[in-house]
């Protein structure tokens, strides 16, 4: 019963915060709506049992990327007119966009339920073991048969991450009001001061 | 608490929601007798520290004082700013206040004491507390003015550095205790020191860890020595500005709460929660959860210490810190805990 009923409050608040990002007029509220739809998604995944994908969801995406989102938006002054009157010529290409995920969709579902996928089948064989934790059912399956993967995964991010270090460092020259910190924590007040007793009305040379 | 209003003559329903909304008073309502004691005995330890006498006037000793400040900010008016965004301006020390609550759901305060017990109890705790930074955040946006925007950006900033650090921390502690649950975590402390001291603070590998973890605590709490956000020489009360009345004291007392928050973490982390310092029969006759708080309490009053001793890092200092010291240092200890736990626990390579 309360099952139903969080699961239904769940689904509703995922696809109505999911509208309002689109709708909202300011691109900030459009990412808080963001945020509250993430954390509903996360409910729905602590409803069907995968609690570790859950606070996963939450950390990663609500916790680091959304607020680098946030931080973005915060910062651009978008003209909001100029912003809505792209919306009839960008109406074909998001709706091409769309339908190809609920093709996508019915797809990965209709490959899932004929069995296609070794994963997990309906009738639950091949699913992860019952009684494993989540965290231990992930590990042992991501360490093991998907550990090539997952290094992919992993080389991926960080060459990205290495790119974005090497564009932002790109052509800026040497770089300005750099600090050097062991200079800093070298420095004692004896070469930092000293002490003068100026004659009257002469002032010193600095 | 279920089967004691089960036993009362309810359906399992009925007795599991009123235990539920009891555990959740019971829990919450301390825990804001406790915020405003422990705002009276932070300004007391600054006090005694600056050779003043703090508080002294409301109430014996002054233990009145907070009250006597939340019945004032209680009284006031709001102030929303014309040009700020009405609706954001008012969610933001909601969201501070309560993503400050919530975290406390999976403290254990003794064994079996506690509201939520969930197997993913420490990354539920560090999902919770990577969400203060949108109270911070979003309060600097919606009010609409330059020093609020410039305490927002910082703290966006600040609170992620740090999270990276105390999230490879966090792992090192749980490869250790070989779980996310809270009460395992502890569990796995008892004796752990030579046989007789609970905690792994008393473990060489984990020990430099614990000062990271302090260190990144305060950060993360936006304490002295890295308060930027709220630099009143810089940016006069940070994100905080342009607040007055409830609003103001919601951002307050989330920011204590939070900061208890981290040092029951860091009690339950490294010094064994609600264990007693020592494996020792006599020991045990004390209650789980006086232990626990005495551990709280005894690092509030070293954040007070701090803040009462040291002055504020530069922002290029505090990211240099994150960056440059923790982030390489925690990733290394990962590394390290990692390999020693594979040769010794697990039998070397497999």
């Amino acid at each position: 019963m309360i099952h139903t009923i969080a699961f239904y409050l769940f689904a509703a608040m995922v696809i109505a915060s999911a509208m309002m990002v689109i709708f909202a007029r300011n691109p900030v509220h459009s990412v808080m709506w963001l945020i509250l739809s993430f954390f509903n998604a996360a409910g729905l995944m602590v409803l069907v049992g995968a609690e570790f994908i859950a606070m996963l969801l939450v950390i990663v995406y609500v916790g680091a990327v959304a607020v680098l989102f946030l931080f973005v938006v915060m910062m651009l002054d978008i003209d909001y007119a100029e912003m809505r009157a792209g919306f009839m010529r960008n109406m074909p290409l998001g709706l091409l966009i769309a339908l190809i995920l609920l093709a996508e969709i019915v797809l990965g579902i209709g490959a899932y339920r004929t069995g296609a996928i070794e994963l997990g089948t309906p009738d639950g064989t091949g699913a992860a073991p019952l009684g494993a934790s989540n965290i231990e059912a992930i590990g042992s399956l991501m360490f093991t048969r998907y550990v090539f993967l997952f290094e992919a995964a992993g080389i991926i991010l960080l060459v990205a991450m290495i790119g974005a270090i090497v564009l932002t460092h790109l052509g800026s020259g040497p770089a300005r009001g750099q600090q050097n910190v062991s200079r800093q924590n070298r420095r004692r007040p004896e070469e930092a001061t000293r002490n003068v007793t100026p004659e009257i009305g002469k002032g010193i040379e600095l | 608490m279920t089967e004691f209003f089960q036993s009362l003559g309810m359906t399992y329903e009925w007795a599991w929601f009123v235990a539920t909304i009891a555990g959740i008073l019971l829990i919450a309502l301390p825990l804001m007798l406790a915020v405003a004691m422990i705002i009276y005995v932070d300004r007391k330890v600054w006090a005694a520290i600056n050779l003043r006498r703090g508080p002294n006037v409301v109430g014996p000793f002054g233990l009145l004082q907070s009250f006597a400040d939340g019945l004032k900010v209680f009284l006031q008016e709001t102030i929303i700013p014309s040009a700020a965004n009405k609706g954001l301006f008012l969610i933001a020390p909601i969201i501070t206040f309560t993503v400050a609550l919530i975290a406390w759901a999976v403290i254990p305060f003794n064994s079996g004491a506690v509201l939520a017990d969930i197997n993913v109890g420490l990354l539920y705790i560090f999902a919770v507390s990577s969400l203060g930074v949108y109270g911070v955040v979003i309060s600097g946006w919606a009010s609409n003015s330059k020093y609020p925007f410039f305490s927002s950006m910082r703290a966006a900033a600040q609170m992620i550095s740090y999270e990276v650090s105390i999230g490879f921390i966090i792992v090192c502690v749980v490869l250790w205790a070989d779980s996310f649950h809270l009460n395992t975590i502890i569990e796995a402390q008892r004796g752990h020191g030579l046989g007789f001291i609970n905690g792994f603070i008393a473990n060489p590998l984990l020990f430099p860890l614990f000062f990271m973890f302090f260190i990144s605590a305060l950060a993360e709490t936006q304490r002295v020595p890295f308060d930027l956000t709220e630099a009143e020489s810089e940016l006069v009360a940070g994100y905080q500005t342009e607040y007055s009345s409830m609003s103001f004291a919601l951002f307050w007392l989330g920011e204590y709460a939070n900061i208890l928050l981290m040092c029951a973490l860091t009690a339950i982390l490294f010094f064994g929660g609600w264990l007693p310092p020592f494996d020792w029969e006599p020991l045990y006759l004390v209650p789980g959860f006086v232990w626990f708080f005495l551990k709280i309490f005894f690092f509030f009053f070293c954040f007070s210490w701090v803040m009462a001793t040291v002055p504020r890092y530069r922002y290029d200092q505090l990211m240099r810190l994150g960056w440059k010291v923790f982030l390489p240092l925690s990733l290394l200890f990962v590394a390290v805990i990692s390999g020693w736990l594979m040769f010794t626990r697990y039998g070397g390579v497999a």
